[in-house]
């Protein structure tokens, strides 16, 4: 095999066989995967819910700054499953490969993919390579097809904010996206910022082992922390407030911010998670994620789909999902 | 509304560009509308050139307000 | 939007209205200017270098951002590095903004001309504030009893800039950014209000003196010089715009190209204009939030972020 992608490695003939085993196989190899049968075929745990999620990954570049396409597209499918309550359990895998890419980054992803898996303690258990022809694709999109299980008495839904609930993040916001501006350049600063991309799903399975007392978990990805908590707003009927001083962005991120005039409510985010609770819990969740987890608001009543914040100057600013993608600006 | 960002200058570049910092994000800026600034002083940067001198107090106190 | 980021409305006593004005560049730009901009970035020799801004304000339903051979720059002087790179390109800077950036183009194109670079033109949209202001001030319609001035305008300007506001009968303040300089000029001028003070202060001392920036004013007027313009919404503004003086008209993209201005009707029932003049708040206008959005913008109010429209979306319309 060259070292460049071809249509014919998406052909289903030898070479595809041989890139699977060779890579996929080889890398990312289980009891079931190794099997390369067309369904993979799983233990049936019918006595748990079933949570199942699906997500397609076409970031440009695919490396960046603190990750890579590979390392996102399993920590996004098994933070997904997370918010659910669900402990992941296996990922489909499906490549759609742009004719004349680079194997070496490929394999590269691969890896990246092997290790973020091993570090959730999931495995991917079946998956697809199409090959497309050049300038059809984009080096690599990944579709993935994440399940878990959800032990009984689990019941953790957008649906579930309850007046007087406090309102955390669990992490510093906007790290990601200012880390993919850098990336693909759309910001030449000189800047330490690294994407937060992480697999959160054993953090949740050590919380919810603490605490049966959690409502929502989501993830704030794009569209940022603002967009996420106004969907939990319709989708629990209620009225958040949230205090701006209290959000934690971290020095060059607020930087960036201000000089091309982004607002950090609606960066994207990957590593990190916005919970909803009673107050009672608090402490579990600082225990399971650290002192960076901070109460940023609370649910003020269940009446109304309402999202506001209380700004820093002391006014008070109703916000809703991001319209339009943030642009670099002068004015 | 136009944005413009207090910043400190931490390093000449050459007799038009110097790099400056703003909470620890570095960059280039141009001096080509005001020539005369040096290491160590503060400026109020627009898209990238310098266009006015601060005061060490007030470019604290800016970036204070915007904490 | 500062005022409308910070929530100072919030903060306000009923009987103190702030409306948006004509201070977004972006938003008085004319159809007919962006028109001229999408016939460039349809030509496959020209890469558009802009400001972010830019990339969305329609013209006819259609936006450079439909179109791939588009650059966002943060620093303009990005475009002389593309055109140095892309030499078998020609490079089109889009100049929009006042005072606090037609100096910073008029030194690219000083620097494009010292270097030899002869793929490089800007397509002057730059406007400037006082004739604006003016025109707001000496229409007799207008209620207004205080201008919160733009604190980097006057950073370049200079205080003195703005005396010319004494001759009418309102208060103006410049002033900074952040809530806490914006709130300081609001309750400076409703005292000077109650107190019939007509004067112009300057709140902003900390970057406004009164000469502002004299090298940064001598280059914008070295390349530049004022010319009628058209302002979206509010029509012809005499000597309120800038081009290209004729010694730099290499570096001219309306000569370059041969660009026939088209007179470019705005979308009917758009208030834009009214509501840049402050006559009308957006839900007014027949289109807010139902046929005009910020993801489907009509007028530039809701375009640009600064725009009133848009602000009012976000932040004030729940």
């Amino acid at each position: 095999m060259n070292n460049k992608i071809s249509l014919n490695l998406g052909s289903g003939g030898r070479e595809m066989h041989k890139f699977i085993s060779e890579y996929i196989v080889k890398k990312l190899g289980n009891s079931v995967l190794n099997r390369l049968d067309d369904a993979a075929v799983l233990e049936n745990r019918s006595d748990l819910k079933i949570a199942i999620t699906t997500d397609s990954y076409v970031v440009s570049p695919i490396f960046f700054s603190g990750g890579d396409i590979g390392k996102l597209c399993v920590c996004g499918t098994v933070n997904d499953l997370a918010t659910s309550g669900a402990k992941p359990y296996a990922l489909t895998l499906a490549f759609i490969l742009e004719e004349g890419t680079s194997l070496d980054d490929i394999k590269i992803v691969i890896d990246s993919i092997a290790r973020t898996a091993k570090e959730a303690g999931v495995k991917i258990v079946t998956g697809d390579t199409k090959v497309v022809e050049k300038s059809k694709g984009d080096g690599i999109y990944i579709n993935t097809c994440g399940i878990g299980f959800i032990k009984k008495g689990i019941n953790i839904s957008t649906h579930n904010a309850k007046t007087g609930d406090i309102v955390m993040v669990t992490g510093s916001i906007g790290n990601h996206e200012v880390a993919m501006l850098k990336a693909r350049e759309m910001i030449n600063f000189d800047i330490d910022v690294k994407s937060d991309v992480a697999p959160l799903n054993k953090k949740v399975e050590s919380l919810l082992a603490l605490t049966n007392k959690i409502h929502v978990i989501k993830d704030p990805t794009r569209g940022g922390l603002a967009s996420a908590l106004y969907e939990i707003c319709g989708n629990s009927k209620c009225e958040i407030r949230l205090f701006e001083k209290d959000i934690p962005v971290e020095k060059q991120v607020l930087s960036v911010c201000e000089l091309i005039g982004y607002d950090p409510l609606y960066l994207a985010n990957e590593g990190c998670y916005i919970i909803i609770c009673p107050k009672e819990a608090e402490r579990h969740i600082k225990k399971v994620f650290g002192a960076k987890a901070k109460i940023i608001g609370r649910v003020l009543s269940n009446n109304r789909q309402e999202l506001a914040v209380e700004t820093k100057a002391g006014g008070m600013r109703k916000m809703g999902m991001l319209e339009t993608m943030q642009l670099p600006r002068i004015c | 509304m136009c944005l413009a960002v207090p910043v400190k200058i931490i390093n000449k570049i050459d007799d038009q560009n110097v790099r400056v910092e703003s909470r620890g994000v570095r960059f280039e800026a141009s001096t080509m509308l005001i020539k005369d600034v040096n290491i160590g002083e503060y400026v109020l940067v627009h898209a990238g050139f310098i266009i006015q001198k601060i005061s060490k107090k007030d470019a604290e106190e800016l970036i204070e307000l915007t904490k | 939007m500062s005022i409308a980021r910070s929530g100072i409305r919030s903060m306000l006593s009923k009987n103190v209205n702030i409306i948006s004005g004509p201070g977004c560049p972006v938003c008085v730009t004319p159809s007919s200017d962006i028109n001229s901009v999408l016939e460039l970035v349809k030509r496959h020799d020209v890469i558009i270098a802009t400001f972010g801004d830019m990339v969305r304000v329609p013209s006819g339903g259609d936006s450079l951002q439909n179109y791939k051979n588009v650059k966002i720059v943060y620093n303009p002087l990005e475009s002389l590095t593309l055109a140095k790179s892309n030499r078998d390109k020609e490079i089109v800077f889009i100049g929009v903004g006042f005072e606090t950036t037609t100096p910073l183009i008029a030194s690219v194109i000083k620097k494009a001309k010292a270097d030899g670079i002869k793929n490089f033109s800007v397509l002057c949209m730059h406007k400037t504030v006082p004739a604006a202001i003016k025109a707001i001030l000496d229409d007799k319609t207008s209620k207004i009893d205080g201008l919160i001035l733009p604190g980097h305008v006057s950073a370049v300007t200079g205080s003195k800039y703005f005396d010319f506001i004494k001759s009418y009968k309102v208060t103006a303040a410049i002033t900074g950014f952040e809530a806490k300089e914006i709130l300081g000029s609001i309750s400076i001028m409703v005292d000077n209000i109650e107190a019939e003070k007509h004067s112009v202060i300057n709140n902003y001392r900390s970057v406004v003196t009164e000469n502002g920036n004299t090298v940064a004013m001598k280059t914008m007027y070295d390349i530049f010089k004022d010319t009628d313009s058209d302002w979206r919404g509010i029509g012809n503004i005499k000597l309120s715009g800038l081009r290209i003086r004729r010694e730099y008209e290499e570096f001219d993209s309306l000569k370059r190209f041969n660009i026939k201005q088209k007179n470019i009707k705005e979308a009917k029932g758009c208030l834009c204009g009214n509501i840049l003049m402050g006559k009308n708040d957006p839900v007014d206008c027949g289109h807010y939030g139902k046929t005009c959005t910020p993801s489907n913008p009509i007028g530039p109010c809701m375009v640009s972020s600064e725009g009133t429209c848009a602000a009012f979306y976000k932040y004030m319309r729940r």
